[in-house]
């Protein structure tokens, strides 16, 4: 069984993230950057699956700048076999992203995709989705443990309230959430070998496919500053702040 | 000419800074505070290949630049110092068994080491001979197949917890000309361990005193040819002043990333101290010579894997100047902390306490001076040096 994993290079997440000083955009000029945490927490799967004998090749994907290769290097330096780079400057939406991940699929043909639930930056949740509804796959998202079958994969879900176990044919399309599973060091000497494994770069005009912004951004704002906390005098001025100020009671 | 590091080296960077921040810097305050030698994570950082870094490949080690070791033991060191030293006096036994040991005792023991599965001592100080080690008198008598050790050792890191030891020991006649170097496996009838330090700092490995008596050493465990022992332990410390000085920056580079967060939040005259200029100067200063003592290790580093003839010259110039503007650096950031400096609820003291060793070890950094002395002295010299 072939497995495709999608990860995508973002701010690293013990950066503290900023506007450039004009508000246009996230300031991620000098600013590390890694792999979205719950693409590592996908490829990690894979390859537990592949050590466990259910997974043959697993392939990681990523979509945007050479400066991708990292991220896609270090996947190949916690096991994956091969990885593509689609190349582009653009920054896609997640219906972009889904449709060349569909053209991925169609020359792949794997039997599973596994896609971190979101990714940190854009924290859209959207991606693994729209792939499954462009493919006709079942989905199965929000993956906190994943057992494959004989006949199909057996997906425990993190829901609203508590977990949820569903059963899905394969091929499926599953994303991952944050109890999956840890996801291992890279050690050096993989990190070596690592650098002898294929990387493809394709120019993204390759796949035809169209891949224009949907959506506009009207203005980026950072969060409120948190203020400082008050103290109160007794229980009932607790009780009325949660009340009238804070209206959560 | 580029400062930039290759991909493959911020590859490295990170994975010993996740290493370092998930195995080491929550354990440190606890490995200090209790004496405990960390073993079992040592074994881990074998498996990740922090114990044979530029070990030759062909003895399990990973055969990588010294220049990309600085780079992985300054990130060990800012999750805990005394355990990244040890791990740097490791691998320096680990290069030079794989290095200078015959085939088959470089196979014995090489895999072993670079895997973290076995530990190593190195074995030159002496208690009537430390700057003075050429000095030694720990003698090795040729008897048959064997060579019988008779002496004692001082300062050993690691010892009495460890493997296999790197003896140096007196074979000839006086001077360094008469020492050879052994690789003796630490459990050898005939060899004692003193009791354990106590020491200000590196309290997560041991120091021990090691007596032999009249221990057999099979000669095939000699490095190279007798005689040879003294150039072999000092390119051993070449390379090791290297990693104690990337210590001293990994530790300072903690400190100062927990002072300037600190003096953000701490408020003291109605506002941060951080909007004080004189607090402002004092952290530029101190990243400032950070900046050029981690540039002062690297450039060493580069010398010694390039081969340079001044390379030995540049080694301890680097230990001289990075110890110990690392030590002043974490000085400082205790000082920004003020009384909670001074207390081990924070890890400045412990940082401090920890890295003061590197200005004595590995050649004190007196002997640092009489070194790069030596070599600027000599017609031509500053040519080549500077
Ligand atoms: C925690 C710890 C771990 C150690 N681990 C090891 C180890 O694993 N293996 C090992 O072999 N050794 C080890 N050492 C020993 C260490 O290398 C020696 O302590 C060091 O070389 C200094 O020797 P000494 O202590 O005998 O001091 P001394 O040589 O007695 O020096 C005392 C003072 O005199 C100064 N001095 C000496 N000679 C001169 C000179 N010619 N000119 C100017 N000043 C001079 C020195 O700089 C120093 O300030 C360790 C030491 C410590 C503290
Ligand atoms: C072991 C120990 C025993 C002690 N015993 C006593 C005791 O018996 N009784 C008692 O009352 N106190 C005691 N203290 C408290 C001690 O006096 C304070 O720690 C000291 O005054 C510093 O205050 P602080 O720790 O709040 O540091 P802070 O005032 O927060 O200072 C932090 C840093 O900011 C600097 N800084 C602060 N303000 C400025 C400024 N305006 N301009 C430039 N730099 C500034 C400081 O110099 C320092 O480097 C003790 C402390 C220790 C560690």
């Amino acid at each position: 069984m072939k497995i495709v994993v999608p990860v995508k290079r973002v701010i690293d997440a013990n950066v503290k993230v900023r506007l450039k000083s004009d508000g246009s955009a996230v300031d991620s000029d000098n600013v590390k950057m890694s792999m979205n945490p719950f693409d590592e927490i996908a490829v990690e799967e894979a390859i537990r699956l592949k050590e466990a004998g259910v997974a043959g090749e697993i392939v990681a994907v990523s979509i945007g700048s050479d400066a991708c290769q990292d991220v896609l290097r270090s996947a190949l330096a916690m096991g994956a076999d091969r990885a593509l780079l689609i190349r582009t400057e653009a920054v896609l939406e997640p219906l972009a992203v889904a449709k060349l991940l569909r053209e991925v699929v169609a020359r792949e043909q794997p039997q599973l995709v596994i896609c971190g639930k979101q990714s940190t930056d854009g924290d859209a949740n959207q991606a693994g989705q729209m792939l499954a509804g462009l493919l006709g796959w079942p989905q199965a998202t929000f993956a906190s443990k994943l057992d494959i079958g004989a006949d199909g994969a057996t997906v425990t879900r993190e829901i609203d309230g508590g977990l949820e176990i569903i059963a899905v044919t394969l091929p499926a399309v599953v994303t991952t959430d944050l109890r999956l599973n840890s996801p291992r060091y890279t050690t050096l000497p993989n990190i070596m070998k690592a650098k002898k494994k294929p990387l493809d770069v394709i120019a993204l005009d390759e796949f035809g496919v169209d891949t224009r912004p949907r959506l506009t951004t009207l203005g980026l704002a950072e969060p409120a500053a948190r203020s400082a906390g008050v103290r109160v005098a007794d229980v009932a001025e607790l009780l009325a702040k949660l009340k009238n100020e804070a209206k959560v009671i | 000419m580029d400062f930039q590091l290759t991909e493959e080296q911020i590859a490295f960077q990170d994975s010993a800074r996740e290493f370092a921040r998930h195995e080491l810097a929550p354990y440190a305050a606890h490995w200090d505070e209790e004496e405990v030698f960390p073993k079992d994570t040592l074994r881990r950082a074998g498996e990740m290949g922090f114990c044979g870094l530029y070990t030759p490949q062909q003895y399990g080690g990973l055969g990588l630049t010294r220049l990309d070791a600085a780079i992985v033991f300054e990130e060990l060191a800012a999750g805990c110092t005394s355990t990244a030293a040890y791990l740097t006096i490791h691998n320096m036994v680990s290069w030079m068994i794989g290095s200078f040991a015959r085939a088959e005792v470089a196979e014995q023991w090489g895999p072993a080491l670079a895997s973290g599965a076995k530990l190593g001592s190195y074995c030159l100080t002496e208690p009537g001979a430390g700057s003075d080690a050429a000095n030694l008198r720990t003698r090795a008598e040729r008897d048959g197949d064997v060579y019988r050790l008779n002496g004692s050792k001082a300062f050993i890191s690691g010892a009495g917890s460890t493997d296999v030891l790197v003896v140096m020991a007196r074979t000839g006649g006086t001077g360094a000309k008469g020492i050879s170097a052994f690789v003796v496996p630490a459990d050898l009838p005939g060899i004692s361990y003193g009791k354990k330090e106590r020491k200000m700092g590196w309290n997560s490995q041991p120091t021990r005193t090691i007596t032999f008596d009249n221990v057999a050493v099979p000669s095939a465990n000699l490095l190279g040819e007798e005689g040879q022992g003294f150039t072999f332990a000092m390119k051993g410390l070449d390379g090791g002043r290297i990693n104690i000085a990337t210590c001293s920056v990994g530790t300072a580079q903690a400190a100062l990333e927990a002072a300037a967060r600190y003096v953000q939040e701490r408020q003291q005259f109605g506002q941060a101290l951080a909007e004080f200029q004189t607090v402002q100067f004092r952290l530029a200063d101190m990243s400032t010579e950070l900046v050029a003592a981690r540039q002062m290790v690297r450039l060493a580093a580069w010398k010694l894997d390039s081969g340079s003839p001044d390379a030995t010259a540049y080694c301890a110039m680097a230990k001289r100047f990075v110890t110990d503007a690392g030590f002043k650096v974490v000085n400082e950031a205790l000082q920004l902390f003020g009384g909670y400096g001074y207390i081990k609820e924070y890890p400045l003291e412990r940082h401090l306490r920890d890295s003061r060793v590197h200005q004595i070890l590995e050649g004190t950094n007196e002997i640092m001076r009489v070194i790069v002395a030596r070599r600027l002295l000599q017609d031509g010299a500053l040519e080549t040096l500077r």
